[in-house]
């Protein structure tokens, strides 16, 4: 194992201390894993709070900022954070106007944001919670614990953050983080395993020349397995999951994703496909973004998300934001 | 009669374990998980024994309701929800009192295992925890001992081997997650074992 890291242990709280030194716009709490804009509470402003385990980065707290999130709860590594981190997040930033819990469909994290939310309401904090699931690849979903949330996730934070920042109420705010996962579908591959810090090997074995087809953003699988392909073919068989799923009538934002260790050179080649692929599909891209979003440590692989959007959206997309991992328009 | 005493030897002995076989949970995560319940569950039970250590409650019902908050409160996952829920679920259905029988404890902790179902939303066969709970808490109920729920628990965890997992992250593997043993029930037989040495019944395999 070659890891800059000191010990397993402390990998989550040093690299929040990193980013305090980095960003001073942030509050980052390092004990209790709270990382919070600056100027919160926001009076009469919907919080917007996310989380989920660590390795993902930038996601979550490289997307709290102003236009983004309110608030961010870092897990360990692959695990989710604890209710406790929510309910200091939803404390810090409700401003009276409520919060809303962007959750991905992992079976830890909606355990513990529903316990998060029954504990905020009795604190009187009004709490709404939006699920994304937008992973094509878990087929089976009635067998298995659903579609998770990948790449959407982002979607999710930066247009829902946006209407947040307009001043939108909490229902409003919710239904359009809602219609934004429902028009937003993901799939991706990893052409090589994950290794936490915790375990230090590679978590599954993936032989050179082979790639795994549906991967998820913690190395679990999702389709198949099959002898390593082009970037042709892999955006071939990506893009084909993703419009089987979602007819876009309307343009759409465009998502290539970074697992990690794919450097950007690949991605931009990558992109280069999936567009040449929704170019024969008829499908009009509206916006495009090529890079590491949501990450899975050091695994190789991208994802394709694709987002339907009208104009309401797309205004939304657009709109100044202001994080570490994503700043565009102030 | 069992005591506060008890239920604090019945945590201390889990944290025992569970620090002991982390690194084997851990690896039994790797094929189907994400590789990480050893080191979670070892920094639950690490915090479950330090509050217990340092505010020590005088009924068995408020050793296991501390215990099962502070594992909410640190374990994270899936595991944190559900194994906080278990102990304070249980920890509740005991209720005040100083002092239990081995049968209020047996129906406290049918209690503790139907809220993991409710929350978790799985059955049996399934290759979750409940595999290792509910044939631990069958053995308990039929006027059985300790040592009767230890080695169901233990054959539970087992019998998750062959089965194809349909709750949590190893469901997306398939057929895939068939032919290993599923971690939440080798933790949950842990528990179950650490009860037995609580007891004093369960020396075997020590």
């Amino acid at each position: 194992m070659r890891m800059l890291i000191n010990v397993a242990e402390t990998v989550v709280a040093d690299a929040l201390r990193g980013m305090a030194a980095a960003h001073p716009e942030l509050t980052v709490d390092v004990e209790n894993r709270v990382i919070v804009r600056r100027d919160a509470p926001v009076a009469g402003k919907v919080g917007l709070i996310s989380g989920g385990g660590s390795g993902h980065e930038p996601l979550h707290g490289g997307f709290v900022g102003p236009g983004m999130l309110s608030a961010a709860c870092p897990g360990e590594v692959f695990t989710s954070p604890v209710p406790d981190q929510m309910l200091r997040a939803a404390a810090a930033v409700d401003s009276g106007a409520g919060v809303l819990f962007v959750v991905k469909n992992y079976t830890g994290d909606v355990l513990n944001f529903d316990m998060a939310a029954e504990l905020a309401e009795d604190e009187g904090i009004q709490v709404a919670k939006v699920l994304v699931n937008d992973d094509v690849a878990v087929l089976d979903s009635l067998f298995t614990a659903g579609r998770r949330g990948t790449g959407a996730t982002l979607f999710v934070e930066k247009i829902a953050g946006a209407a947040a920042d307009e001043g939108m109420p909490l229902a409003r705010v919710e239904a359009i983080a809602r219609q934004v996962n429902e028009s937003s579908r993901s799939f991706g591959v990893a052409l090589s395993s994950v290794t936490t810090p915790a375990k230090g090997s590679p978590t599954f074995d993936l032989p050179s020349g082979e790639l795994e087809l549906g991967i998820g953003i913690h190395g679990e699988p999702g389709r198949e397995r099959r002898a390593m392909m082009t970037a042709r073919e892999i955006a071939d068989f990506s893009v084909q999951a993703v419009l089987e799923d979602l007819e876009p009538r309307n343009p759409v934002l465009v998502l290539v994703n970074g697992m990690g260790a794919t450097p950007l050179l690949e991605l931009y080649g990558y992109h280069a496909e999936v567009r040449r692929v929704l170019d024969e599909r008829g499908v009009t891209v509206a916006r495009t973004l090529v890079g590491n979003y949501v990450t899975s440590l050091d695994m190789a692989g991208a994802s394709v998300t694709l987002c339907q959007v009208d104009e309401e959206l797309l205004r939304l997309w657009d709109a100044p934001v202001s994080t570490p991992g994503l700043r565009w328009g102030m | 009669m069992l005591d506060s005493e008890f239920f604090r030897r019945w945590m201390s002995a889990t944290a025992v374990s569970v620090d002991r076989e982390a690194a084997s949970l851990t690896a039994l995560d790797s094929p189907i998980g994400d590789a990480d319940h050893g080191s979670n569950m070892q920094r639950g039970f690490l915090a479950v024994v330090t509050t217990l250590d340092k505010e020590p409650p005088a009924a068995p019902g408020a050793v296991l309701v501390l215990a099962g908050r502070q594992l909410i409160s640190t374990v994270g996952g899936a595991s944190g929800p559900l194994y906080g829920t278990l102990l304070r679920r249980t920890g509740k259905a005991l209720g005040d009192a100083d002092e239990v029988s081995e049968a209020d404890l047996a129906a406290a902790l049918r209690t503790g295992v139907d809220a993991v179902a409710t929350l978790g939303g799985a059955a049996p066969g399934d290759k979750t925890m409940l595999d290792a709970l509910l044939p631990a808490v069958d053995a308990l109920g039929d006027g059985g001992s300790f040592a009767a729920a230890r080695a169901a628990a233990d054959a539970g965890a087992e019998a998750t081997t062959p089965m194809l997992a349909r709750k949590g992250r190893a469901s997306y593997l398939g057929e895939r997650s068939i032919g290993h043993q599923d971690p939440g029930a080798t933790s949950s037989a842990l528990l179950i074992a650490a009860l037995a040495d609580a007891a004093g019944s369960g020396a075997s395999g020590e």
